[in-house]
């Protein structure tokens, strides 16, 4: 469970300055949208100008499962992260 | 669903290929903690790394050296940023690493546990520290997993001004006045030894290497660098007049690289285990920072939440805003 | 320090590089101590912004004064007499509120000083200027989040941010205070009339505190006199730290 200070992780995209589309940069931790927004363009665009930039939150990231033939996988489930830190558990039922 | 052990024997045929594995493939369980164990250690030691560096922004000596030190230690803790989101892609979190630091329960590079006494430290951190970790970097960029590698491939991208920096500070040094010339050298005398023991001890030392390198997480030895990284800096030390400090340096023609003396790993444990000269300090710092923000941080998610109520709130009633 | 810098437009450049350069090196003190590794990053860009700006104003004033004059001379050999900085901006970090609530402060009057001074008559500085209210806008979007998020947050952050507010407001009226240097600058044309921009300031400052939740204090003001060169006692320990190495190898070239 997430403590109260805690900022949630968000997912950032930009696209460069004549760029033709937005490219994943990578993530970093954000209380809201806005921050995460500003937070990006001084992590992930430090060195350049006339950017645009994406931020999604993590969480809210669906992907798509590998490849069969490609690579090894275990049987499917749509989340991009498959451990408990990424999973909500109520506070009543306790420490899992 | 196929039994592990061929899983295991698929995954190493896999990453021998040259193939990246990525946050969704399945990995051995010891893949991920040590990936999880490296990166974060990784991670860590950018921004420990930070604070020797930054005991000088202050004192720096000149407007242009203050602005381009201040931009390296910002792209420290940039790099130590990247390589946090990437340990989180295996299942951590940043705050669970954090924790772990403080804890004493994480490690981070050694190197930035000794003290950085005057301004050619600068040159020589720059210079030496930076050159060796770049070493290992560029063969990071072709580590087996995906969001390592490439957060590493970007790091390698910023740190060519780093070393840059330093060496440049050590040429101006050397070149200046004899109080300047001997900083220099003092400097280097001081953090030599440490830069080659960044590298770590000899790889039949280190029960991981074997593994790591079967699943290609570590691409070269601790040997090869440490050799690569001699035989890269001693000319450079050569070139502005500067002397290693190694009576038993020399060329050896016949092998092709430089012959050195004997590392004392007695100083190199005696600092992992935390007694050298700074541990305490550079830990202390980040937990302070960490405890003195966290009602920063507190209040920004506190606003946040505030924020998403008021949202839904807004939405829930929109005609009531007509009622006088 | 054997340069003359006693000129009006370079005590002006003077005056603008010194508070850049001031607050630039007091938000470099944040550096790997942030409460947020985010928030570190985004401070030291602007502390990157800040010194780049005044260099770029001790660069001209330099070139203005001549015979060999550099911009490291203007920024290591002065002394703390010899600075035209606010004093708002010398004043020691404190925690994040007060940091914020200076920044905030400084911020909404520094884009109001730029936006007059890309129109003023000494065109180099107009150049200058242009270029530093980008900057300047983006900082000034930042400070005042925070201020609105540090009193709007928890009943913590609320209660550092009024004290915060409360214990910088003082060194506010010197920057609606004309002295010597921006007195000619405006009777020149170079720059503006110092207190004719209060009014909208104070309407800027009030919607933001107003969002914060908050209250602009109603608080005596000190009697400050930092762009005549008479400062508080944090200047000097400052520039003691600043300037120590050229001047303890004063042979020596960095």
């Amino acid at each position: 469970m997430s403590t109260p200070d805690q900022w949630p992780l968000w997912e950032v995209f930009v696209r460069s300055k004549n760029g033709l589309s937005h490219k994943h940069s990578g993530s970093l931790h954000a209380p809201d949208a806005e921050m995460a927004l500003k937070n990006a363009r001084d992590v992930y665009t430090r060195r350049s100008e006339g950017t645009s930039i994406w931020v999604v939150p993590s969480s809210a990231i669906v992907a798509s499962a590998p490849d069969e033939k490609e690579v090894l996988f275990a049987p499917s489930d749509d989340k991009v992260y498959r451990h408990p830190t990424f999973y909500e558990i109520p506070d009543e039922v306790g420490h899992m | 669903m196929a039994p592990t052990v061929d899983l295991e024997a698929r995954f190493l045929a896999y990453v021998a290929a040259e193939n990246k594995v990525e946050p969704k493939h399945w990995m051995p369980d010891a893949y991920r903690k040590t990936l999880v164990r490296q990166i974060s250690q990784h991670a860590h030691s950018e921004i420990v790394g930070m604070l020797p560096e930054a005991n000088w922004i202050t004192r720096a000596p000149s407007l242009r050296a203050k602005l381009i030190l201040l931009a390296k230690v910002q792209d420290e803790g940039g790099h130590g940023l990247y390589l946090y989101s990437a340990a989180e892609t295996l299942g951590t979190s940043r705050d669970q690493m954090i924790d772990d630091l403080h804890a004493g329960k994480a490690k981070y590079s050694s190197i930035f546990n000794y003290p950085t006494l005057t301004w050619a430290d600068m040159g020589a951190v720059g210079w030496l520290v930076d050159g060796a970790a770049i070493q290992n970097q560029v063969m990071l960029c072709r580590t087996s997993y995906g969001p390592y590698s490439r957060a590493m491939v970007r790091i390698c991208k910023e740190e060519s001004f780093h070393q840059r920096q330093g060496y440049e500070i050590m040429m101006q040094l050397a070149r200046g006045t004899q109080e300047q010339k001997a900083m220099a050298q003092d400097a280097l005398n001081r953090w030599w030894w440490p830069s080659l023991m960044m590298f770590g001890p000899s790889d039949d030392q280190s029960p991981n290497s074997a593994q790591s390198m079967a699943w290609r997480i570590k691409r070269k030895s601790n040997d090869e660098l440490r050799q690569e990284f001699i035989d890269k800096t001693v000319p450079q030390a050569e070139f502005i007049g500067l002397s290693i400090p190694d009576p038993d340096l020399k060329w050896n023609e016949e092998r092709g690289h430089y012959d050195f003396g004997a590392i004392d790993w007695r100083e190199f444990f005696a600092v992992v285990a935390g007694n050298g000269p700074c541990n305490t300090e550079r830990l202390e710092a980040r937990r302070k920072a960490h405890a003195e923000g966290a009602w920063v941080r507190e209040a920004a998610s506190a606003y946040a939440a505030k924020q998403a109520a008021r949202r839904q709130a807004a939405a829930a009633a929109p005609s009531k805003s007509h009622a006088a | 320090m054997k340069w003359d810098t006693c000129d009006p437009s370079v005590q002006y450049l003077l005056h603008l590089g010194d508070d850049a350069l001031v607050l630039g090196h007091r938000l470099s003190e944040w550096c790997g101590h942030g409460p947020i590794l985010e928030e570190d990053i985004a401070l030291s860009n602007l502390a990157l912004d800040l010194v780049g700006v005044a260099r770029q104003y001790y660069q001209l004033a330099a070139k203005r004064i001549g015979g060999g004059c550099t911009e490291d001379h203007l920024a290591y050999w002065r002394s703390d007499r010899e600075f035209l900085n606010h004093v708002l901006v010398e004043q020691p970090n404190g925690d994040f509120a007060d940091t914020m609530a200076r920044q905030f402060f400084f911020d909404a009057f520094h884009v109001l000083q730029l936006e007059a001074l890309q129109h003023s008559t000494d065109t180099e500085l107009a150049a200058i200027a242009r270029k530093a209210l980008k900057e300047a806008t983006y900082h000034a979007q930042h400070s005042a989040d925070w201020v609105v998020r540090l009193g709007d947050g928890t009943e913590e952050s609320r209660s550092r941010m009024t004290a915060a507010l409360a214990r910088n407001f003082p060194f506010v009226e010197e920057l609606f205070t004309p002295a010597e240097v921006d007195r000619v600058a405006f009777e020149r044309g170079w720059g503006p009339d110092v207190a004719s921009l209060k009014a909208t300031w104070l309407e800027l400052v009030s919607e933001v505190v107003a969002k914060a939740t908050l209250e602009l204090p109603s608080i005596a003001h000190k009697l400050l006199r930092g762009k005549s060169g008479i400062h508080s006692e944090s200047l000097g320990f400052l520039l003691a730290e600043m300037q120590s190495l050229p001047r303890a190898y004063p042979d020596a070239t960095w």
